[in-house]
């Protein structure tokens, strides 16, 4: 057992987004997350990292309970990384710098360890010669390569993508996701939010639909995808157009 | 109104004890001189007060639940500076402190008032840094924060480079404001340009030396607000799209 979610609720004044919400994620699995928007996919993710505190329940990483009210996030932080929606990369700072940053001022690196770090891992993810670039100055779908390359810097043991794709033009859509094709060989733990349904079912190891703040229905993308037993997922699916 | 105002009945009279050519040519040198003291005052107040207003902004935006008294108290200080003209504080630091017994060099009309300036500018500059910090969109920070950085090393490596640099153009507007507002120090006693121009008003009773005085303030103030301008339309150019006619 690796990550535990025991019974988590949050709300937003008198929105509740998660009731009562119940996973437990193995290491090295690889977890999708779907349902329409709004239904606490997003919150889910960032209650895990503890961008949100919980109202209730719990959080364990290893047994230990990270959710705790008052402990100190940023060791917690270093073990699990995520990558948002719209990239969030700092605009001021080189790539390279952005990746930098936590290496030498969290994990206590020497510039060059850390600038080794990232030129290994850029040109790993095809993005060797954009190492002195600004972030305005890459399309959005380098942008968001970039972004995942930073949280994979620290070297996580588990990374949260929350719909990554979502602000993307279509036509980049692929590059991003080839970025997690990869990642998943690699035996890293990943918890993705996201509504390419397609692929959802090709990199997951388990489905899980979201709604009313809890999860509705999960198990293997086959059987979700193919054999909904819940009517909420089958309507949802509808919904999407899923074929 | 060049055609016009010379028209008017006592126009020779204004003419001649504001427009002497005479008393101008004759005063400016002595203005010039004067006007290095408000250089100076301006040079050795501005480091102070930015230095202050940063320090002032980062503890008014501290979310540390621990920190909640400085908050009230960076608050209370920001209003009650802001809500007083500066001539006042320059009155009460300037001629109360130095009140309290103070040996030389330290009773310096000079130096309290310049403290003076530093306390109020600094807290009108902190809300302008403050607005800069509250500018950057919090999904900064949470980028920040998820890599585990802590919130001070946040606030030092990502927020403020970014909150400085959207905030020059207001933090020149203010500077134009304080280059000006260096004059009022005079009124506790240094000779600086104003006060200058006072004394060769009445000693050739004439008025000359304080339009001369104001033609020296606008040889610096005009290009320092040019140049805000100039710093305002390339932060505009840079950050929103194509212009709409």
């Amino acid at each position: 057992m690796k990550l535990e979610l025991r019974q988590v609720s949050k709300s937003f004044g008198s929105r509740t987004v998660l009731s009562g919400l119940d996973l437990q994620v193995h290491t090295g699995e690889v977890v999708s997350f779907i349902g329409s928007s709004g239904s606490g996919k997003t919150t889910l993710l960032r209650c895990v990292n503890l961008l949100e505190p919980i109202d209730d329940g719990a959080i364990l990483l290893d047994g230990d309970e990270i959710s705790q009210i008052g402990r100190d996030p940023n060791p917690i932080r270093r073990r699990i990384g995520i990558v948002f929606q719209s990239f969030n990369l700092f605009p001021h700072m080189s790539v390279q710098r952005n990746i930098t940053l936590a290496l030498t001022q969290v994990l206590g690196k020497s510039p060059e360890e850390a600038n080794e770090s990232a030129k290994i891992l850029l040109a790993r993810f095809g993005l060797a010669e954009k190492i002195d670039s600004y972030p305005d100055q890459l399309s959005g779908g380098q942008q968001q390569r970039v972004a995942i390359v930073r949280a994979l810097a620290m070297n996580p043991e588990v990374l949260l993508l929350d719909e990554i794709t979502s602000a993307l033009d279509p036509e980049l859509v692929g590059e991003v996701l080839d970025v997690v094709r990869e990642l998943k060989g690699s035996g890293i733990t990943m918890l993705i939010a996201t509504h390419e349904m397609n692929f959802a079912q090709e990199i997951s190891d388990r489905v899980c639909f979201l709604d009313g703040g809890r999860i509705a229905e999960q198990g293997q993308p086959k059987q979700i995808f193919a054999n909904p037993t819940d009517e909420r997922t089958k309507q949802f699916l509808r919904r999407v157009n899923f074929k | 109104m060049f055609v016009a105002i010379p028209k008017l009945p006592r126009w020779g009279r204004v003419k001649e004890s504001f427009f002497n050519g005479e008393r101008l040519f004759d005063s400016f040198p002595r203005l010039l001189d004067a006007f290095v003291l408000d250089i100076k005052i301006f040079a050795w107040s501005t480091p102070a007060i930015i230095a202050l207003a940063l320090l002032l902004a980062i503890a008014r935006s501290s979310r540390n639940p621990a920190l909640f008294p400085i908050r009230i108290f960076v608050i209370a200080y920001i209003d009650i500076m802001r809500g007083v003209p500066v001539i006042l504080w320059i009155y009460l630091i300037g001629f109360g402190v130095p009140g309290v017994g103070l040996e030389r060099p330290f009773n310096s009309p000079l130096l309290w008032g310049s403290v003076a300036l530093v306390l109020t500018y600094g807290a009108y500059i902190a809300e302008v840094f403050r607005a800069g910090i509250d500018s950057v969109h919090e999904s900064q920070r949470a980028a920040s924060r998820s890599l585990g950085l802590s919130n001070s090393q946040t606030m030092r490596f990502v927020i403020l480079p970014q909150a400085i640099r959207r905030v020059v153009p207001p933090l020149m507007n203010d500077l134009v404001s304080l280059q000006k507002d260096v004059a009022l120090v005079s009124l506790i006693g240094p000779i600086e340009i104003l006060r200058q121009a006072g004394i060769d008003k009445a000693k050739f009773a004439n008025f000359t030396p304080y339009v001369a005085a104001a033609i020296i303030f606008l040889m610096i103030t005009i290009p320092l607000t040019r140049t805000t301008d100039y710093l305002l339309a390339r932060e505009r150019k840079r950050t929103s799209a194509t212009r709409v006619r």
